[in-house]
């Protein structure tokens, strides 16, 4: 199934939703002639749309907007703050291209702070999911929940198979103790390549799927931090406000103390690319991710006998 | 509107000039402009808004959206003294056991929406209009906006969008007094022609004397101005109308009086003498 069938099906079920755009209609493009006047063009006009979000949901609706994810985020922030955070209404944010996703574009469409906009707004429940799959497994729990969402939109096909979603769930993909790497988004493929190359170093890695930021799942992040030697933290979105400040606050108010190793944009936009190569450049992809928990591994003295001096991924880094 | 019903919203305009000139101290509030569209917000609440006290709810009521959030003394005014509020409550102002501050918030029955922050309510409208449309319904959904507020980019673009989607069930109504915080909108970021901009937009225009119940009766007593068009009425008004010591003081915006200035506001409202100001009225915010 598709993202467009899933909203052709909702919209015919359920009376209270309606699909907006701000001319962003990549993702829409054949849902006009099913869901006639229940898709709402406003044009280039991403605070209209949002006012308006606000407007139609006061009559009931639930309102699945869309934009891309920078100028939905950014240029329509205060009203996404004011008109839909303070009362709290069902407003679905869709945000294209989020993160890397928005690969050749350059520093104007680079959502590298959306989550810890979204995620400042009181009522705001925020997701990333891994891949289509995940998106549409999520999708029709984001849209019954009362609350306003943001969710960073991907279309990326599966890389593996995804339990029931939740609100607040996290999924853990793969066991293991040594070392955790907590991701949301499509670096979960990236991830997972990583494991894969660090499980044949004899390291057993715990990778967990967040695919809800907000609320986040602090069951499952604390036991991480509490089993593993080393926590990472991976995401397309700067160092601040996203999941490696979700991790240090949620460190905080339970009082646990882990080796971190934050995979985060340090106080840059990212360079514009083709999406492989932007991951090969910014050190994002599986092999460059193993690497750097190697090197964080290796700085370590206590974990240095973990490590397998002699393969071909250890002495690549060397 | 004979001449008995045009003499009760007199009365009630002037009593509802009473209640914002005493939300006027102890903290204080944006008196100037909740003069210049008291009588339209009167005049839209006792006439044309097909809303009641008790049916506040009701999803076939026609919603008023005050854009200019801070004028909100003549709205609390009006609920007062039409009953959608107990006028009691009015001596809330700015404390904290109840909602009555300088914008407008849902804790308070009759109140559509919040709104403070400019530029945003025209947007919300467009909504409610188009949620309206999509149910095939007939209410109808009244904007006030105000002059300053057309500074925002917000109000153009929501402007060009109604005008699109022809939303003939929206209707703003710009309160023209001329001024915004601090400068006459002409000296600042001029504004007119405006009949011309809003039309050029798409919109059917009408201008209209803000304070002439007669004027007001002429063109919302018909609407929309045209089918297919939103509708935008331009109320010339005079801030601070009512009281000859604030009218068109650029400095009499926000004001914080003495329990004394407010008495004398009170007999100058009422014809008797003028009020001798001397708080410092000039409160930039």
């Amino acid at each position: 199934m598709t993202y467009e069938e899933l909203l052709r099906e909702m919209t015919t079920e359920n009376e209270r939703v309606v699909i907006m755009t701000a001319e962003n209609r990549a993702a829409i493009r054949n849902l006009p002639p099913h869901v006639g006047d229940r898709l709402i063009d406003v044009g280039i006009s991403e605070m209209t749309m949002v006012g308006a979000s606000a407007g139609l949901a006061l009559r009931g609706r639930i309102p699945i907007v869309h934009a891309l994810a920078t100028f939905l985020t950014l240029r329509a922030f205060e009203f996404i703050r004011t008109d839909v955070g303070i009362p709290g209404l069902p407003v679905k944010l869709i945000g294209a291209v989020p993160g890397f996703l928005s690969d050749g574009n350059g520093p104007t469409h680079q959502a590298v702070e959306d989550i810890a906009l979204m995620r400042g707004i009181p009522p705001m429940q925020v997701f990333a999911p891994a891949d289509n799959d995940d998106m549409l497994e999520a999708l029709p729990r984001i849209v019954a929940s009362p609350f306003p969402a943001y969710v960073r939109f991907n279309a990326l096909p599966a890389v593996t198979a995804h339990a029931p979603f939740a609100i607040g769930k996290a999924e853990t993909l793969t066991d293991g103790n040594d070392v955790a790497i907590l991701t949301y988004g499509f670096l979960l493929r990236e991830a997972l390549a990583a494991e894969t190359l660090l499980n044949a170093e004899g390291l057993a890695c715990r990778v967990i799927n967040l695919r809800s930021l907000k609320p986040i799942d602090e069951e499952t992040i604390a036991a991480a931090v509490r089993d593993c030697s080393l926590v990472v933290t991976l995401e397309d979105h700067f160092l601040t406000g996203g999941l490696t400040t979700i991790l240090a606050e949620l460190m905080m108010q339970q009082q646990l103390t882990a080796d971190v190793l934050p995979i985060a944009l340090k106080h840059r936009w990212f360079t514009p690319a083709t999406l492989d190569r932007v991951l090969e450049h910014e050190g994002f992809t599986g092999s460059a991710i193993a690497v750097r928990i190697l090197r964080a591994l290796e700085g370590d003295r206590d974990k240095k006998p973990m490590l397998n001096h002699t393969s071909s991924l250890f002495k690549t880094y060397l | 509107m004979n001449a008995s019903e045009k003499q009760e919203l007199l009365q009630t305009a002037m009593r509802v000039r009473e209640h914002i000139i005493r939300l006027a101290t102890d903290g204080g509030c944006f008196i100037g402009a909740s003069l210049s569209c008291a009588d339209l917000i009167v005049y839209l609440y006792r006439r044309i808004l097909n809303i009641a006290p008790d049916r506040v709810d009701d999803p076939d009521r026609d919603y008023f959206l005050l854009s200019k959030g801070h004028d909100v003394p003549a709205v609390y005014g009006t609920f007062a003294e039409l009953g959608y509020i107990d006028g009691a409550r009015l001596g809330n102002h700015l404390r904290t056991n109840d909602s009555i501050y300088w914008h407008p918030n849902r804790n308070i029955p009759g109140v559509e929406f919040h709104s403070g922050s400019l530029g945003h309510l025209l947007s919300v409208g467009i909504g409610v209009a188009l949620d309206i449309k999509l149910r095939k319904a007939a209410n109808r959904v009244f904007v006030m906006l105000g002059d300053g507020e057309l500074n925002e980019g917000s109000i153009w673009e929501g402007c060009l969008v109604a005008g699109a989607h022809k939303l003939d069930n929206l209707v703003v109504v710009v309160d023209r007094n001329g001024f915004q915080a601090n400068m006459r909108t002409e000296e600042l970021i001029p504004l007119e022609p405006l009949e011309e901009k809003f039309a050029s937009f798409g919109w059917a225009v009408r201008r209209i004397d803000g304070h002439s119940f007669d004027a007001m009766d002429e063109v919302f007593s018909d609407l929309p101005l045209e089918k297919r068009r939103p509708s935008m009425i331009i109320a010339d008004t005079v801030r601070g109308k009512g009281l000859p010591s604030i009218e068109a003081r650029a400095d009499r915006w926000f004001v914080n009086f003495t329990a004394e200035e407010v008495d004398m506001l009170l007999d100058e409202l009422h014809g008797i003498g003028n009020a001798a100001l001397t708080s410092d009225t000039l409160h930039v915010r």
